[in-house]
């Protein structure tokens, strides 16, 4: 090894926006998917998975459950990190910092502050800016998506409605967020402050949506997609990524359907691949219409 | 040759950040998913993501052997992070099943800095890149554990080596492309029009 090299001074910092803002722009392009024992964590890298979200139950089995949500066992936690070298990802209650402190503490690479489990603040979220981990939070609209990122957070998914099988929500809150984008771009600098205060948002944020034409942070989409055309109708919507929960390991055959999605998410503006994708893939998880949802089911509205 | 043309391979990872980052060092830049989209280019980025990920889609969509081809024929490329890995001719502790491109006579280890709260920014001398030390950002970053007698170390963080150059080829454990400063990419571009 050559050993002439100059060196460098050797003061890291951790825990940067753009350490956190980059560990995102990593993820892009591909699918981070749920699961619930290293086995299924394993699948799920073989698949192609960019990233794994450690959980006990998948929102499909939360909603046939019921009762409180919670972050998941440690040990379970740990379980799944040991078993891939791609990055986990854990979910904390909304405004349950503690939660958020554990993970960190487990050494998870990303919190998921997440409308999935039950919210243990009605009025805050949590200060992501406290934390070393980075935080992916959920959106309906760019109002919320600009919330959570003035909180920290350093990356969005549009919410949709996890657990479901439907992409129904998962577009529309996609459409929303791109929509609400496309509008501020249309405003000049004296509406950019009224726009903020409709949006309920820092202005500087909405200035800078209003330049940059997209979000500061990463935008993946969540929330019901279950097949390879879900995954890239949501990207050809304007999503980076998705985050696939339920669809997966609630499918006839999960490590098929994973690899499936993972190509129809590289390659989502090519029909053929896609269809190529979508071939012999077994049964879909069932799913459950949104229109018959009650709304006290609906975990989109969790979260403000 | 003025504007060469450099590809980024686009199969996941950040790739609009080194388009950006080419395009300012005055590249043409354009993303590269096909064997045939490979072949219109004078040179190659391989970008940050996951490598366990890019190997698969690479293997996947019949991309390998003809990346493979290319650098066993002179092309230029510059890997970052998973780029890096995808060029080492050796990996130390591989997914089953994980290939790698090469090119470049070293063993890396994956995520040797550790995991996300251990990614850091900190700043680095590179050889052949005047002006000052680069932004050297570092998520979940490899190292290289040792090069052959081909290889040339141009950066060292912390006792490990962090970037390394081949004839033409270049990687870097860092990430240029989420700083706003082009200078290891201008040095790419260079090196991609000397090959021309």
């Amino acid at each position: 090894m050559s050993t002439t090299s100059p060196s460098t001074s050797p003061t890291p910092e951790t825990g940067t926006a753009r350490v956190k803002r980059g560990m995102a722009e990593q993820l892009k392009g591909g699918v981070i998917m749920d699961v619930v024992t290293p086995e299924q964590a394993k699948i799920a890298e073989d698949a192609g998975a960019v990233a794994v979200m450690a959980l006990e139950r998948v929102p499909a089995d939360i909603r046939k459950d019921g009762g409180v949500a919670r972050m998941s066992d440690p040990d379970m936690i740990e379980g799944i990190i040991d078993a891939v070298s791609i990055p986990v990802m854990a979910k904390s209650r909304i405004g349950h910092f503690v939660e958020a402190q554990v993970l960190q503490a487990l050494g998870v690479d990303y919190i998921d502050e997440s409308e999935v489990l039950t919210p243990a603040d009605e009025v805050n979220h949590s200060d992501k800016f406290a934390f070393t981990t980075p935080f992916v939070c959920g959106a309906t609209n760019l109002g919320e998506a600009l919330r959570r990122i003035a909180e920290g957070a350093a990356m969005i998914r549009s919410k949709g409605e996890a657990g479901t099988g439907n992409v129904v929500e998962a577009v529309r809150h996609m459409r929303q967020i791109k929509g609400d984008i496309a509008r501020l771009k249309g405003l000049d600098n004296h509406e950019l402050y009224a726009a903020a205060k409709e949006l309920r948002a820092p202005y500087e944020l909405v200035a800078e949506v209003a330049e940059l034409g997209k979000l500061p942070v990463v935008l993946f989409s969540a929330g019901g997609v279950a097949t390879p055309a879900d995954a890239a109708l949501m990207r050809q919507l304007g999503a980076e990524g998705v985050f696939v929960g339920s669809g997966i390991f609630k499918s006839g055959d999960p490590a098929k359907r994973a690899a499936a999605i993972v190509k129809a998410t590289t390659f989502f503006d090519d029909p053929k691949i896609i269809a190529d994708a979508s071939r012999n893939l077994g049964e879909a998880m069932v799913g459950i219409n949104c229109d018959t949802l009650p709304d006290e089911e609906r975990y989109a509205s969790r979260g403000w | 040759m003025s504007n060469p043309v450099i590809g980024v391979l686009a199969l996941q990872g950040d790739v609009r950040e080194h388009l950006a980052a080419l395009a300012g060092a005055g590249a043409d830049a354009r993303a590269v998913r096909r064997p045939e989209e490979l072949a219109e280019v004078d040179g190659l980025v391989i970008p940050g993501g996951e490598s366990t990920t890019i190997s698969k889609l690479a293997s996947a969509f019949g991309l390998l052997e003809p990346l493979r081809a290319r650098v066993g024929e002179g092309m230029p490329a510059y890997g970052s992070c998973a780029g890096m890995i995808m060029l080492a001719d050796k990996i130390l502790d591989p997914r089953s099943g994980q290939e790698t491109i090469g090119g470049i006579d070293m063993i890396v280890r994956r995520n040797a800095f550790g995991r996300q709260n251990e990614s850091f920014e900190a700043a680095v001398e590179v050889t052949g890149v005047d002006g000052g030390p680069v932004e050297g950002v570092f998520i979940r970053a490899p190292w290289v554990e040792s090069t052959g007698a081909g290889a040339e170390v141009i950066a060292v963080h912390d006792g490990h080596p962090v970037a390394v150059r081949q004839g033409r080829l270049l990687a870097t454990a860092f990430h240029p492309e989420l700083t706003g400063d082009h200078r290891v990419h201008e040095m790419f571009a260079q090196m991609v029009r000397a090959a021309a």
